[in-house]
């Protein structure tokens, strides 16, 4: 069974990005063609963006605001209204004024039934989050970390942004460990688990801080349930990783890639042709199918 | 030379000695020994935005875009350890004598 499934995502990984479906139940992973994913009226979808960067200007990317709204634009032109929309963080680039202002009204261009961020380490860097949380922290707890439940999925938001720790890696916190704790405890092994936030929760690649210290401590609260899908932004690409009934899957950002991990001297932004830019941007899909619970997760490419 | 031009002169040997380049997400260099009074000026030769932070809170920098710099001066003896707000596993060292 162990070897099914490895090699079954190994072929998957060949094909990351390309727009395969992903659809985890109970721990059991398969992929099959776009075009067989047929949804019922029960079932409902979401998106996922990331890593907007507003504010950016160098070569990799002259313009990220013209980037996000061709995300946007794609978001809403699919077929069906998406039921939310999550923001994996990096919002802005810089922190400078008015950016925080085009990536609100960029998100407000959105049709979706409701908008859900958790913030980047641009986003909070120069003045501890208060900015971000102001304009975006209603409804959450701490340093904007929160939980809802939709169409029953339990949907957590984490901050790895805001407790960076010596040796250089993004952190929770024992706040909002002992919050998500709590807020676990009470959801049955069998309530599907999105988790979203920036930093992948795994050690990607602690040499380019794609990592959270305390990641390991959130994953063992995660860990009996039969389906967790995390979600994260950062790195600029997209990779998966599964672990028992937990699978990680880092994001396209909408603004620039970044290398491939130990690709380069460091993960400064990556400069492809103008005309390929739009080919390493992209936003991921994701469709719950009430019948059997599964989370299929397609990413599709900006160009 | 004009006194003016002398004491130019003198400031720009100074930030020269204590200057700290930044490049390929690393502080060049990581640990860098001062007399109290001297200014250190990082400079970021990438193209993603840096920032400086002390590990005491002692300096900041905000946001240090590719090509631009930061000043500060450090009027105290003793060990400031740094690292990027952005990146943490930058860090430096600056010994204040």
């Amino acid at each position: 069974m162990f070897e099914t499934n490895r090699r079954e995502f190994l072929h998957c990984l060949a094909w990351a990005g390309a727009g395969v479906v992903w659809t985890v139940s109970g721990g059991v992973l398969s992929s099959r063609a776009l075009a067989k994913a047929v949804l019922s009226p029960s079932d409902f979808h979401f998106v996922q963006i990331s890593d907007t960067h507003i504010g950016f200007n160098k070569e990799a990317n002259p313009d990220p605001a013209a980037t996000a709204r061709a995300a946007i634009a794609r978001i809403n032109a699919l077929p069906a209204r998406p039921e939310l929309v999550l923001h994996t963080g990096d919002l802005t680039h810089s922190q400078k004024p008015g950016e925080f202002d085009t990536a609100a009204g960029l998100l407000q261009e959105l049709q979706t039934g409701g908008v859900f961020t958790v913030p980047g380490e641009h986003d909070v860097f120069e003045d501890d989050g208060r900015e971000y949380l102001a304009r975006f922290g209603k409804g959450t707890a701490g340093s904007g970390w929160r939980s809802f439940d939709s169409h029953g999925v339990h949907f957590v938001g984490l901050v790895n942004v805001l407790a960076f720790k010596n040796g250089g890696a993004g952190a929770l916190g024992a706040e909002q460990l002992e919050w998500l704790e709590k807020d676990l405890a009470p959801q049955s092994a069998s309530t599907p688990i999105v988790v979203f936030t920036h930093i992948p929760l795994w050690a990607l690649y602690p040499e380019w801080g794609w990592v959270t210290s305390d990641g390991e401590q959130a994953l063992s609260y995660l860990r009996r349930f039969g389906s967790v899908t995390v979600l994260n932004g950062h790195i600029h690409q997209v990779l998966q990783k599964i672990e028992g009934h937990v699978t990680f899957h880092t994001a396209y950002s909408t603004a620039y890639p970044q290398p491939a991990p130990g690709t380069a001297p460091g993960p400064g932004p990556l400069v492809v042709p103008a005309g390929e830019l739009r080919s390493h941007l992209g936003l991921r899909e994701i469709s719950f199918r009430a019948s059997d619970g599964a989370l299929a997760v397609t990413d599709s490419k900006l160009g | 030379m004009h006194p003016h031009k002398k004491r130019l002169a003198s400031v720009l040997a100074l930030a020269l000695a204590a200057a700290i380049h930044i490049e390929n997400f690393k502080f060049e260099p990581a640990r860098l020994e001062i007399a109290a009074g001297d200014t250190v000026t990082w400079s970021n030769g990438d193209d993603e935005l840096h920032a400086v932070v002390a590990d005491d809170g002692s300096f900041r920098s905000g946001g240090i875009d590719g090509d631009a710099t930061f000043a500060h001066t450090f009027e105290k003896p003793g060990t400031y350890a740094y690292r990027c707000a952005l990146h943490p596993q930058m860090s430096g060292t600056i010994v204040v004598h």
